[in-house]
C-alpha cells in the first residue's frame, strides 16, 4: 500500500539537473534563501563576553575569548547544507576554525560530543565526524560575519548531518566517553542525522 | 496515544481527506482520516510526502490545526505563490482524496494545561495554524489558563479562523487582539502596524514568573517579538519559537 501510493495530480516542479539532484537527499528540495530556525530568542553575546571552550574528558581543557580565537588559523569553505524541515542548500561559503585546529594535542579517552550553545541549546554526535576536516566553527558566511539569526558570532558547521547538528551560537564543545542525547535529539529526532539515509527522526 | 515525544518508528500512513474547508482566499484547511493516527499534543506538525508518477517524490512539514480533543486531524495550508507542495494540497486535492503522512512531529512547540501559563500567543499569518490547535484545547477542556492571542494579518478577509476566534471571545481568560497591517475594514478601531516593541508592551506587559510566550510566523516577525519579549524581562527559556520563510512550502 504504502510505498506503491501515487498522489493523484501531483508532477511536482521541474525536475533538477541530474546533476544537482545526485547532490540532494532524498525528501529534500533546493532553495535559495536561508530559511532560519530556532526554538527560541536569538541570543546577542557581546564579544567581549564570549569565549570558546573544549571540556569534558580532556586533557587539557582549553578556552580562547574571541580575540584569540579570531587569531587562529581560520580556513573559507565550500560545502551543500541540508535542514531536517527538508530545505537543502548547495555551495553555501562559509569561513572558519577547523574543529582539528581547536583540538590539535588534545588527549582524549571521549568517543562522543555535546556542542553547546548560548541559550541552551545542544546537540550531541560521535566525535569522529567532527574530527578530520569533516566540522568548523563557522564565523562567517558569504563573505559577511555570520549574522546572529544564522548563529552569529560563531556557530559549528557538521555538514554532512543535518543542519540541527550545525549548532548556532555555540560556544563549546564537551567531549564525552557516553553519548549523551541533545535538545532536538531528546525530542525525538535522530540520534545521528545522516540526511543521506533520511535519518530524520528516533527509528528512521 | 499522543506521546510527549516521538517515540518509536514514524512509519508513513495513507490519510483520506474527509471534508476540505475554504479559510480565506489564500488558505484551506484539510479534515484528514488516517486510522493508524497516534494523537498528537497541541503544536505540533506531520510531514506530507507526495509521489508524481514518475516516483519523484516531495516531503514538506505542516502544523496541525485541530486540537488532540476533537479526535480529528486538520491541516491548514496557505497556498504560497512559489511553493511546491502548498498548491497541490490548497488546490488540487478534494475529498475523497489520499495523502501520506507520518507524525506527530515536534516535541517543544507544544502546550498543554500542565505546561503552565499564562499564555502569551502570537501569531503572524499562517502561523496561527499551530496556536490555534492551543486554542481549540483551552477551549475544549474548558481551561481557564490565562491567555492573549496577539495575531498579525495583512487584512480581514485574510484571518485565518476569524469566526471560530470571535466565538472564542467569549471564553473566559481568553483576550484576542488583531493587527491589520496593510488594509483595515471601514470603522477597524484596532492596530494598523506590524507587532512592535510597544504593541507588545501594551498587549502582553512583563511577564508573570510561570508566563509562557509561543510565537510563530515569519522570520522578521518572529525575531522582532523574541526580541521584543526579551527586553519586557521574558527569560529566553520562557518563550518558544516557530518560523517558516517563504521557501516554507
Amino acid at each position: 500500500m504504502v510505498g506503491e501510493f501515487i498522489s493523484r495530480g501531483f508532477r511536482g516542479r521541474g525536475r533538477d539537473d541530474p546533476a544537482l539532484a545526485a547532490r540532494t537527499p532524498p525528501g529534500q528540495y533546493l532553495t535559495k534563501d536561508f530559511p532560519v530556525l530556532s526554538a527560541g530568542p536569538t541570543p546577542h553575546t557581546p564579544l567581549s563576553e564570549w569565549d570558546f571552550a573544549i571540556t569534558g574528558t580532556v586533557d587539557p581543557p582549553l578556552r580562547w575569548t574571541w580575540e584569540e580565537f579570531r587569531s587562529l588559523p581560520s580556513e573559507t569553505f565550500t560545502v551543500d547544507i541540508h535542514c531536517v524541515t527538508k530545505w537543502s542548500k548547495l555551495d553555501t561559503v562559509w569561513e572558519g576554525v577547523s574543529v582539528d585546529t581547536l583540538l590539535q594535542g588534545v588527549e582524549t579517552e571521549g568517543m562522543f560530543v555535546t556542542a553547546f550553545s548560548d541559550g541552551g541549546y545542544t546537540t550531541n554526535m560521535p566525535l569522529a565526524d567532527i574530527t578530520g576536516g569533516k566540522a568548523w566553527v563557522a564565523v562567517s558566511y558569504d563573505g559577511e560575519p555570520l549574522a546572529p539569526e544564522h548563529g552569529g558570532p560563531a556557530r559549528l558547521l557538521v555538514p554532512h548531518l543535518y543542519f540541527w547538528k550545525s549548532a548556532k551560537w555555540v560556544r563549546g564543545l564537551e567531549i564525552m566517553t557516553r553519548d549523551r542525547a541533545g535538545f532536538w535529539e531528546q525530542l525525538g529526532y535522530h540520534d545521528y542525522g545522516d540526511p543521506w539515509r533520511e535519518q530524520r527522526y528516533q527509528g528512521d | 496515544m499522543a506521546g510527549t515525544t516521538v517515540s518509536g518508528r514514524l512509519v508513513w500512513l495513507l490519510a483520506s481527506v474527509s471534508a476540505r474547508r475554504v479559510e480565506t482566499p489564500r488558505s484551506i484547511t484539510l479534515h484528514l482520516k488516517a486510522d493508524a493516527w497516534p494523537g498528537h499534543l497541541p503544536g505540533q506538525h506531520v510531514d506530507v510526502r507526495l509521489t508524481a508518477p514518475d516516483g519523484y517524490r516531495a516531503q514538506r512539514s505542516y502544523s496541525i490545526a485541530s486540537a488532540p480533543s476533537r479526535g480529528q486531524l486538520e491541516l491548514t495550508v496557505e497556498d504560497l505563490d512559489d511553493g511546491e507542495v502548498s498548491p497541490y494540497l490548497a488546490k488540487e486535492l478534494q475529498p475523497g482524496d489520499q495523502l501520506e503522512l507520518r507524525g506527530p512531529i515536534g516535541g517543544y512547540f507544544t502546550w498543554t494545561e500542565a505546561d503552565g501559563g499564562p499564555l502569551l500567543l502570537v501569531a503572524g499569518g499562517s502561523g496561527i495554524v499551530p496556536l490555534m490547535s492551543m486554542l481549540r484545547y483551552r477551549h475544549d477542556i474548558g481551561s481557564m489558563m490565562p491567555t492573549t492571542l496577539l495575531y498579525s494579518s495583512r487584512a480581514w478577509d485574510e484571518i485565518i479562523y476569524r469566526d471560530e476566534l470571535e466565538q472564542f471571545g467569549g471564553d473566559k481568560g481568553l483576550r484576542v487582539i488583531h493587527t491589520l497591517t496593510r488594509s483595515q475594514p471601514d470603522g477597524w478601531d484596532g492596530y494598523t502596524r506590524r507587532i512592535d516593541a510597544a504593541m507588545l508592551g501594551a498587549v502582553a506587559g512583563n511577564p508573570a514568573p510561570t508566563s509562557l510566550a509561543y510565537i510563530c510566523g515569519p522570520t522578521p516577525l518572529v525575531e522582532s517579538v523574541a526580541n521584543g519579549l526579551v527586553l519586557l524581562n521574558y527569560a529566553a527559556s520562557q518563550i518558544k519559537t516557530e518560523r517558516f520563510g517563504p521557501t516554507g512550502g
